[in-house]
């Protein structure tokens, strides 16, 4: 199942090499409380499961077996995000330590076999379980369609990067179709073990099954007098947004603003060709900023115009995220000088 | 395999490549393998440069030829792909034995044939040549953040414990009966995976209270030993500049 190098042309893997540091990085951040409330070892050892499990030969039916591929299942299990790490984990040990796959294609891998099976899955299961009855029972069908829906998301997601970075000139809808119908069946042998393995999971240990959490019973207890009370399951560890992930963006915004700028064209742009050919041209005003260092996006003293592109439009998202800022600051300024009367909210511990 | 599943497929013998840190093995194969990616296809004598370049890391590595052959096999489903290729691909078509075969089909069975087999001859001689410690201390040196590492580390740890918890419920499982031969029997495997889930799971959070009980502060400690020295780098620089000048050359002048 995983892509050898090759199979990609460079600029794609390399694209896809990206993708995938990016994906791995938002899903570090976002599973970051998690990691640190249960330690890396449950992580660890999830991964361990799912390198174990995925050899195991699952009788499927018509005397044949199959394979877990276990991305649905381990968003089942443990979320979307600490499965996205989990899944990357088993795909880098499968890569530099077991040569399966090949190094280019590891992004490929990581961004098809983890990132896509395990969101997909993960996104299909919480929809359904949206719609179904608030029932323990609803888990394993959400799950196993989470599954089955998977795996051809993901044939497809290949079609897609062999169509932009593929070595052969192919008809793609022909391989769009042999591809999906294909992977159609291996997905359904994918959401008969999900089913069957999760549902042996739920079946002893519910609480353990990520999907499952929102659906636990409340605790009713009784004393002695008759008295009930009720109390409620813990809520799931909720991913709090990260102050880190300003400086993500930021950081993804320049080195898009940089590289794009590189291709941007100096021909003027459709409006002011169009202003041009119908003759009005001549009519339109000089911009106000036309004499500053930055106009028509090139920094001036500098020779080379890409650079010069480049810097430009970094300098311009700089220019544009300090004057964000600033109106930002000094909006929470007059917030917090109107509601300095009032006593500040007791925070929670 | 002698070792454990977590050792992967190394194997333990004294080479300059064994000698030479992770990290400079994972830069310069990864360069390596891209520049042979980034070759046009047709350029049919760069890829014997690089095969031989592939052949003598392997005997450098003096890794066993029946080891690196056996590897290999895990190309196969891609070699069923590529040989399908000249029958499935358009343009224009050649007779070859009186099959009529598609010219761009052929050569991108070639393609992927040749560069799937070269990189997985790259992978496997970093993954024989690596200890997974070693791996794991270039991968942090290379600023893998920390938590990937840490969890990188413990399941390569713990793989074979796990997988000798599944291997015993394999056994016990077919001692009563169950094989796994009929879908009857999925329930019963199925189970067992269920049950391999909650136990990895629960030794998961095991071994954090004890790791805690010890004094965990949320950071594992730094596992790097020692920096590679310039003159490792430059060893592993000067495969990738031989690649590079390999690709380059293949690009000017072609096949």
């Amino acid at each position: 199942m995983h892509v050898p190098d090759g199979f990609l042309n460079a600029p794609t893997s390399l694209a896809t090499g990206a993708i995938a540091a990016g994906v791995v990085g938002i899903s570090l951040q976002r599973a970051s409380r998690e990691v640190r409330e249960s330690g890396p070892a449950l992580a660890g050892l999830t991964a361990a499961f799912v390198f174990a499990v995925q050899m195991v030969n699952f009788p499927v039916g018509a005397g044949t077996s199959g394979h877990l591929l276990g991305g649905a299942l381990a968003a089942a299990l443990v979320g979307p995000w600490t499965g996205l790490l989990v899944m990357s984990v088993v795909l880098l040990v499968q890569g530099l330590l077991f040569a399966d796959g090949g190094l280019t294609a590891l992004g490929t891998n990581i961004t098809l076999m983890g990132a896509v099976t395990v969101l997909v899955g993960f996104l299909v299961t919480r929809g359904l379980l949206r719609a179904m009855p608030k029932r323990l029972g609803s888990v394993v069908p959400a799950a196993a369609v989470g599954a089955l829906v998977s795996v051809p998301i993901a044939a497809l997601a290949f079609t897609g990067l062999y169509a932009a970075g593929g070595a052969v000139d192919l008809s793609i809808g022909r391989l769009a179709a042999a591809m999906v119908g294909w992977h159609v069946l291996i997905g359904i042998g994918e959401a008969v073990i999900t089913a069957a393995v999760l549902s042996a999971v739920v079946a002893t240990r519910p609480d353990l099954v990520y999907v499952a959490r929102h659906l636990q019973a409340d605790l009713v207890l009784v004393d002695d007098q008759g008295r009930t009370t009720t109390v409620s399951p813990d809520r799931p560890v909720a991913a709090k947004p990260a102050g880190r992930s300003l400086g993500a963006g930021v950081a993804i915004t320049l080195l898009i603003a940089g590289v794009v700028s590189l291709f941007a064209s100096a021909n003027p742009d459709g409006l002011e060709f169009v202003g041009a050919k119908l003759g009005f041209g001549e009519a339109a005003k000089e911009s106000a900023v036309a004499g500053s260092p930055l106009a028509d996006y090139g920094v001036s003293g500098i020779g080379n115009g890409h650079v010069s592109g480049a810097l430009a439009g970094i300098i311009g998202v700089l220019v544009t995220i300090g004057v964000g800022l600033l109106v930002a600051k000094m909006a929470s300024l007059r917030r917090r000088a109107e509601s300095a009367s009032e006593p500040e909210p007791a925070s929670r511990a | 395999m002698t070792g454990g599943a977590g050792d992967g497929l190394y194997v333990a013998v004294d080479s300059p490549v064994h000698r030479l840190p992770a990290q400079v093995k994972l830069v310069a194969l990864v360069g390596f393998v891209i520049c042979v990616v980034s070759t046009p296809a047709h350029a049919f004598w760069a890829f014997g440069v690089y095969a031989g370049i592939v052949v003598a890391l392997v005997m450098t590595a003096k890794l066993p030829a029946a080891t690196v052959l056996r590897r290999m096999t895990v190309e196969t489903p891609f070699v069923v792909f590529a040989l399908l290729l000249p029958f499935v691909a358009a343009g224009p078509q050649v007779d070859v034995l009186g099959v009529s075969l598609s010219e761009s089909g052929v050569l991108g069975a070639w393609n992927v044939l040749v560069k799937g087999t070269l990189g997985v001859v790259a992978a496997i001689v970093l993954s024989a040549s690596t200890s997974p410690r070693d791996l794991l201390t270039g991968l942090e040196r290379l600023r893998l953040p920390r938590t990937l590492v840490a969890i990188l580390s413990f399941m390569i740890r713990y793989v074979s414990v796990v997988s000798g918890d599944l291997q015993r419920m394999r056994v016990a499982r077919e001692s009563r009966g169950y094989d796994g031969g009929s879908l009857g029997h999925l329930r019963a495997v199925a189970a067992g995976a269920g049950a391999l889930f909650v136990r990895s799971y629960e030794r998961g959070e095991r071994v954090h209270l004890a790791m805690l009980a010890r004094g965990y502060t949320g950071m594992m400690p730094s596992m790097a030993r020692r920096q590679a020295t310039a003159a490792e780098w430059r060893r592993g620089a000067g495969l990738v500049v031989v690649a590079l000048l390999v690709a380059v050359a293949a690009r000017v002048v072609g096949g």
